[in-house]
């Protein structure tokens, strides 16, 4: 079938209407980036008075500093158990919902609506429900015998912070799971029925398999957003501690630039950051991808 | 014809609106970090300031925190649009007086624009702390607070304890602790905001140990942090002892956010933070008479306590603005230092009178009688002679530096570290930090 290819006559209209988007990337994207780029090679002080140019000193030092390789463990954690939780319950809601017949609009809708708050208001959620004091969970839990405190505790901490962030991204999961679902032909669901496959086995090896674009794009948005998104969630509950427990790479980055007004040291720990994302997302296209079945 | 007599007439309604503004005031941006009831207090002091003459209209700009209002203000000046006035806190003092380039300082505010300017007129504490190394004032100081100790009398009566009788040293507040929680009436002793400001800065001036060389900073950016020595370990090592035992709960790094909470929900009977968190003590503790009383000292280290130090912030002046600017930012701060404003604001906030005149005004009104426990704050300060370490501190960076004070003082509570372990490293990468800020301002 030959596809019908039309000819556009004027050549600079395209480029016109490209340009409101770009100038907004390049104004709000390229550009700051390339300036923290510059920023990385120099050393300043905060008002920006004397700069000096200083190699790869700043990178050099993130790489020996042990609060930084620290900070890369610990965001290592983080981003694993947030993509591993969330993208696992929403998979199994997802499953869920799809049984149902009649009310599964309603729920649907229920477990969308956590998406739609922003992410410095879902921790202040969640600092409520754990505060040590006035908050309901510890309560609960000092009734079954556990002591929370995640002032203290850095396990606590970042259980704590990991629950929040995967709470906010199941919903967004849930929506692409459900979708996927419902793009699984029941003809194949019902066949393999037919022929004696148990619901287990009818979902590891018909369901899973068709449903792994869905899953591919999610792992990639999962692992973004628990390495950049996050940063209201850990600046509403434990601001990085208890000593740096909660310290993840995107917190660092704006604690050392911001509070601690180191603006090179900042700028190259942004760069790192942007070189892992980039290289995590180039890894799993190239490796991951060859296992999804289009 | 018509669409003549419309043209014209809407011309000159145009050129009448605009007529009144011919007469323009000058606006003065003032960046501050007071919010809730302070706020409204500073909002006050503004209008009349603005309503006491037509020359010039000071716009007050709530930035959020007090590290969020410096950086924002660094963000401004580095693109040009940095506001006339910025309150920083007293921890960034050391950062912006290295900035000479940047900082106007209010000695020479207020000689060039013929205001009036007599240091002496201030607390000697709050000069000592805002002074050049050649005596001259550079900041203009308008909130500056130290930490006291407000305690729940009702809990007191309750543990069958005096309630006019607070504890005077840390043995009495062990003693007082352990009695208010083995008699039920309150299940912890003791809690504190701000940890490295109360419990190792102030502890150190208290009990005159060195915070830093070079007289805790104030000779140069060469000095290095020396906050590990006997006394503070000895207390560190309690505080983890009385932590375990819960007489004392922890209220979180920095400020200290959960601490409030627990003192007003009369979960801990003692509370130790700023003479400032008066204000929103009194407004949450409806329910249950609060005392106040100087910070505890230990009496088996000194018998002579020394003065506590200052806390808050200054109103720094950023260059860059036109001189029309500076002129009505020196007649602004000179209408702050008139005694009762400077009188109204201490009272409504618990901050310090900054200026003698305000404290004897305040005397003169009657005011510290009729307001038991109002008056510990300047009474503690001003408490003896003032050594080499309970001036103050100085540092560049003191913001990074507290950071790491409180990281290790919660690796401390988790058991990971012994108090003497903590406080090395504390100064150890606290040096580190101090080595940057000097490298980074040669």
């Amino acid at each position: 079938m030959q596809a019908k290819r039309t000819i556009f006559p004027n050549k600079i209209l395209p480029y016109m209407l490209l340009v409101p988007q770009l100038a907004v990337t390049i104004a709000f994207f390229i550009w700051p980036a390339l300036q923290a780029l510059k920023s990385s090679f120099e050393r300043e002080d905060p008002f920006g008075f004397s700069t000096t140019f200083v190699w790869f000193e700043n990178y050099r030092r993130l790489f020996v500093d042990p609060s930084y390789l620290n900070a890369l463990g610990k965001t290592a954690i983080f981003a694993f158990s947030v993509t591993l939780l969330s993208m696992t319950l929403s998979l199994i809601l997802a499953v869920a919902v799809n049984r149902v017949l009649r009310t599964n609009r309603l729920y649907t809708t229920l477990l969308v609506w956590p998406y739609a708050v922003a992410p410095v208001v879902v921790g202040i959620l969640w600092w409520f429900m754990f505060n040590p004091t006035i908050g309901i969970a510890p309560y609960l839990l000092r009734g079954i015998g556990i002591s929370w405190n995640h002032r203290v505790d850095g396990t606590d901490a970042m259980i704590l912070v990991i629950i929040a962030a995967s709470w906010k991204q199941i919903s967004y999961n849930f929506l692409f799971f459900v979708a996927g679902l419902q793009s699984v032909p029941n003809s194949l669901i019902e066949a393999a029925a037919i022929d004696g496959a148990g619901p287990f086995k009818r979902f590891w090896t018909i369901v899973f398999p068709l449903l792994s674009p869905t899953t591919f794009f999610l792992l990639i948005v999962n692992i973004n957003y628990a390495m950049f998104d996050t940063f209201g969630l850990i600046d509403a509950t434990t601001n990085g501690g208890p000593n740096q427990a909660t310290n993840i790479l995107v917190y660092k980055v704006y604690a050392d630039g911001f509070l601690g007004l180191n603006i090179g040291s900042s700028s190259a720990q942004s760069v790192v950051l942007m070189i892992i994302v980039i290289a995590l997302t180039a890894i799993q296209f190239r490796y991951v991808e060859r296992r999804v079945q289009y | 014809m018509k669409k003549l007599g419309l043209l014209l007439s809407t011309g000159i309604i145009a050129a009448l609106a605009h007529a009144p503004q011919a007469a323009a005031q000058t606006e003065i941006a003032w960046w501050h970090a007071m919010d809730a009831e302070l706020g409204k207090k500073l909002e006050e002091i503004a209008t009349g300031f603005n309503e006491s003459q037509s020359e010039f209209k000071v716009v007050p700009t709530y930035k959020g925190s007090y590290p969020e209002t410096l950086t924002a203000a660094i963000a401004a000046f580095r693109a040009n649009e940095q506001p006339a006035i910025v309150q920083v806190f007293e921890v960034g003092t050391g950062t912006m007086m290295a900035a000479k380039g940047a900082v106007y300082p209010v000695y020479q505010l207020m000689a060039d624009n013929g205001e009036p300017w007599d240091p002496s007129g201030f607390l000697a504490p709050v000069t000592g702390y805002y002074s050049d190394t050649d005596g001259n004032i550079l900041s203009m100081p308008f909130n500056s607070s130290t930490p006291i100790m407000y305690y729940n009398k009702d809990v007191f009566e309750k543990a069958g304890l005096d309630p006019e009788t607070p504890p005077k040293t840390w043995a009495e507040l062990e003693t007082m602790s352990r009695q208010i929680m083995e008699s039920g009436a309150a299940p912890c002793g003791f809690t504190s905001g701000w940890i490295s400001w109360v419990q190792l800065e102030n502890l150190s001036a208290i009990h005159d140990q060195p915070y830093g060389t070079l007289e805790n900073g104030f000779g140069g950016l060469g000095t290095e942090f020396t906050f590990n020595g006997p006394v503070q370990v000895q207390h560190w090592d309690n505080l983890k002892k009385w932590a375990d035992e819960g007489l004392f709960q922890y209220g979180g790094p920095v400020g200290g956010a959960d601490a409030p909470p627990k003192f007003y929900a009369q979960e801990c009977a003692i509370y130790m933070n700023s003479s400032a968190s008066r204000a929103g003590v009194i407004n949450n503790s409806k329910e249950f008479e609060v005392g106040f009383a100087p910070l505890p000292y230990y009496d088996d280290v000194t018998t002579d306590p020394k003065n506590s130090i200052i806390g808050g912030a200054t109103l720094w002046a950023l260059n860059g603005k036109d001189p029309e600017v500076y002129k009505g930012v020196a007649q602004f701060f000179t209408y702050l230092s008139q005694p009762d404003i400077q009188a109204g604001w201490h009272q409504f906030t618990g901050y310090l009178p900054i200026t003698n005149a305000a404290y004897e005004l305040g005397q003169e009104q009657g005011y510290y009688e009729a307001n038991p426990g109002s008056d510990i704050a300047i009474k503690q300060i001003t408490r003896g002679t003032p050594t080499a370490n309970s001036k103050g501190i100085r540092f560049g960076n003191l913001t990074q530096a507290r950071t790491v004070v409180d990281e290790e003082f919660e690796a401390l509570l988790a058991g990971s570290k012994t108090a003497q372990e903590a406080l090395d490293a504390a100064v150890e990468r606290g040096n580190q930090i101090l080595r940057d800020f000097e490298a980074a301002n040669q």
